[in-house]
């Protein structure tokens, strides 16, 4: 099962295992992170569930899609270069160690 | 201020009581939440009458759903719970408050004290008011026992009637026909979604579903459910419909009848403050589809059955309860996947004077702009999320937005164009 890391806006770190198969979003509300909030309950509808993908990982995690490339255009946090909608990132084995940033506010 | 008293509404100073919340649905959890994260240390206990843990509700209408393992719809573990001290009573549902003493008692027999009671209780389905209703294979779906059932059911079911076209009704209609099933529509209102979208709107989804293989029939009453053992046929005005599964969505009411009998002000709904607090008795309040309240994008008061709502006034009640107050604004949004449909809305579209639609940069994409007194204070869009985020982002901060400035425009490069302009100032 790979292991994510979720960085708080105040450092502290949130380490998850998280079934694959599964989305970022997903791992983080099983585990009660804060900060991602989720409000439509990951269909790509909400922009409320934004992380910045650490600069090391950005390659294995890849680009947004279409839709989610617009909706990123207005989280409710800044938009960055790093920027993904966690419900939109399935996660695999290839993504055990990802960390990403949780952003200081989502609505 | 010339009272010096201490509004004990607001007050975090905790005695032994604590928090007692009515109701383990999205608005329960949201109170519970929000009292942990503000740091509130007093007893918190949510008592359920399902025996669930608190689970979303949207996927349950937006999925074909068999078997508890298969449904990944708790809102978090078990474990979120214990290690925040909150104590869970499922399967355990409050039957009595006593205001005067500030105890509640549930069917269990137990009677708990508290300092604050909140009310979560959400809303429950109308009834389908026909003969036959009650055989087996026809259903409601509200709750997550329902969706199994439902879910059950549609593995074997050829002929899928579902009463009602509304969100829940169009949703699971979708479900069903992507399962295979041959399924039918019938609502008595004369368009799909009456009440819910602007009439351009209903006209588009209506193609949209018969495209799809959904046969709709508006404008048509259903009379009589037959069978013997369980469900064959739907009796309706346009003569029988075979069936061997019923779902009905013909609207909810919401479950305010604990505050009645506690004497609370109740008018469909429990009638509450700006700040969701009972306007009879300041240490009760309520949340979410049962309450009735201002709001400052409505005239008069409101009460609004949708995800977005219960979650964050249970999030206000929560910081409030925990010593942060403050009024109840949130930009209404609501939002229902339909097949390939994603309809989503922002603000309250009633008493609006003139609709705009518009086509988006692709032919499934389409925006209606509803506009009171020329000013935007609503907006539809289908399969354009990125369009209905612009739309809460200007709605939200209440940016003034007329017909003009949106002719030849979309929200999202108004909403792109300001916040450049934000940037450079």
């Amino acid at each position: 099962m790979p292991i994510v890391i979720f960085e708080l806006p105040d450092g502290t770190q949130r380490k998850v295992s998280a079934a694959p198969g599964t989305v970022l979003m997903q791992a983080a509300v099983s585990n009660g992170v804060e900060g991602i909030v989720a409000e439509c309950g990951g269909n790509a509808s909400c922009a409320t569930c934004h992380v910045y993908v650490d600069d090391r990982h950005t390659a294995r995690v890849g680009p947004p899609n279409d839709v989610e490339d617009e909706m990123l255009d207005f989280t409710a946090a800044e938009r960055r270069p790093t920027s993904r909608l966690s419900c939109q990132i399935g996660l695999s084995d290839e993504l055990d160690g990802l960390i990403v940033h949780v952003p200081e506010e989502q609505v | 201020m010339t009272s010096t008293r201490t509004d004990p509404s607001t007050n975090p100073s905790t005695s032994a009581a604590g928090v007692v919340v009515v109701g383990g649905g999205q608005a329960g959890f949201s109170v519970v939440s929000a009292l942990r994260s503000a740091g509130y240390d007093g007893p918190v206990t949510v008592f359920a009458d399902e025996p669930h843990l608190p689970y979303q509700r949207p996927p349950l209408s937006k999925k074909a759903h068999t078997d508890r393992d298969g449904v990944r719809v708790d809102l978090v573990p078990e474990s979120f719970y214990r290690e925040r001290d909150i104590g869970l009573r499922l399967g355990d549902a409050v039957t009595a408050i006593d205001t005067a003493a500030r105890t509640a008692t549930t069917g269990q027999g137990l009677r708990v004290p508290y300092d604050h009671l909140v009310l979560a209780t959400g809303a429950r389905n109308r009834p389908l008011p026909v003969p036959g209703a009650e055989l087996a294979g026809v259903h409601g779906l509200r709750s997550l026992d329902d969706a199994l059932a439902i879910g059950r059911a549609l593995t074997t079911a050829r002929d899928v009637v579902v009463v009602g076209g509304g969100f829940i009704g169009l949703e699971l209609a979708r479900v069903a026909v992507a399962g295979g099933a041959r399924v039918t529509v019938v609502e008595l209102a004369d368009r799909l979604l009456s009440r819910a979208v602007s009439p351009q709107l209903q006209e588009h989804l209506r193609e949209r579903h018969e495209r799809s293989g959904v046969r709709i029939l508006t404008g048509t009453a259903v009379h009589a459910i037959e069978g013997t053992d369980r469900v064959r046929q739907v009796v309706t005005d346009r003569g029988p419909l075979p069936a061997d599964l019923v779902v009905y969505g013909v609207g909810a009411a919401p479950r305010d009848e604990l505050a009645r009998a506690a004497g609370l002000a109740v008018d469909d709904g429990v009638i509450v403050d700006e700040q969701l607090r009972s306007i009879t008795d300041p240490r009760v309040c309520a949340v979410g589809d049962c309450a009735r309240h201002p709001h400052p994008h409505a005239e008069g008061l409101v009460r609004l059955e949708s995800v977005q709502n219960a979650a964050d006034q249970g999030a206000l009640v929560g910081r409030r309860i925990a010593g942060s107050p403050s009024p109840y604004a949130s930009l209404p949004w609501f939002w229902s996947d339909q097949g390939d449909v994603k309809l989503q809305i922002a603000g309250l579209r009633a008493n609006t004077d003139e609709v705009r639609v518009a086509p988006g940069d692709s032919p499934e994409r389409l925006a209606a702009y509803a506009f009171r007194d020329d000013r935007l204070v609503a907006v539809e869009t289908l399969n354009w999320p990125a369009e209905h985020l612009a739309a809460r982002r200007l709605l939200e901060r209440r940016t003034p937005v007329s017909a003009a400035d949106l002719a030849g425009s979309t929200l999202g490069a108004l909403a792109r164009a300001r916040r450049a302009a934000e940037v450079r100032t």
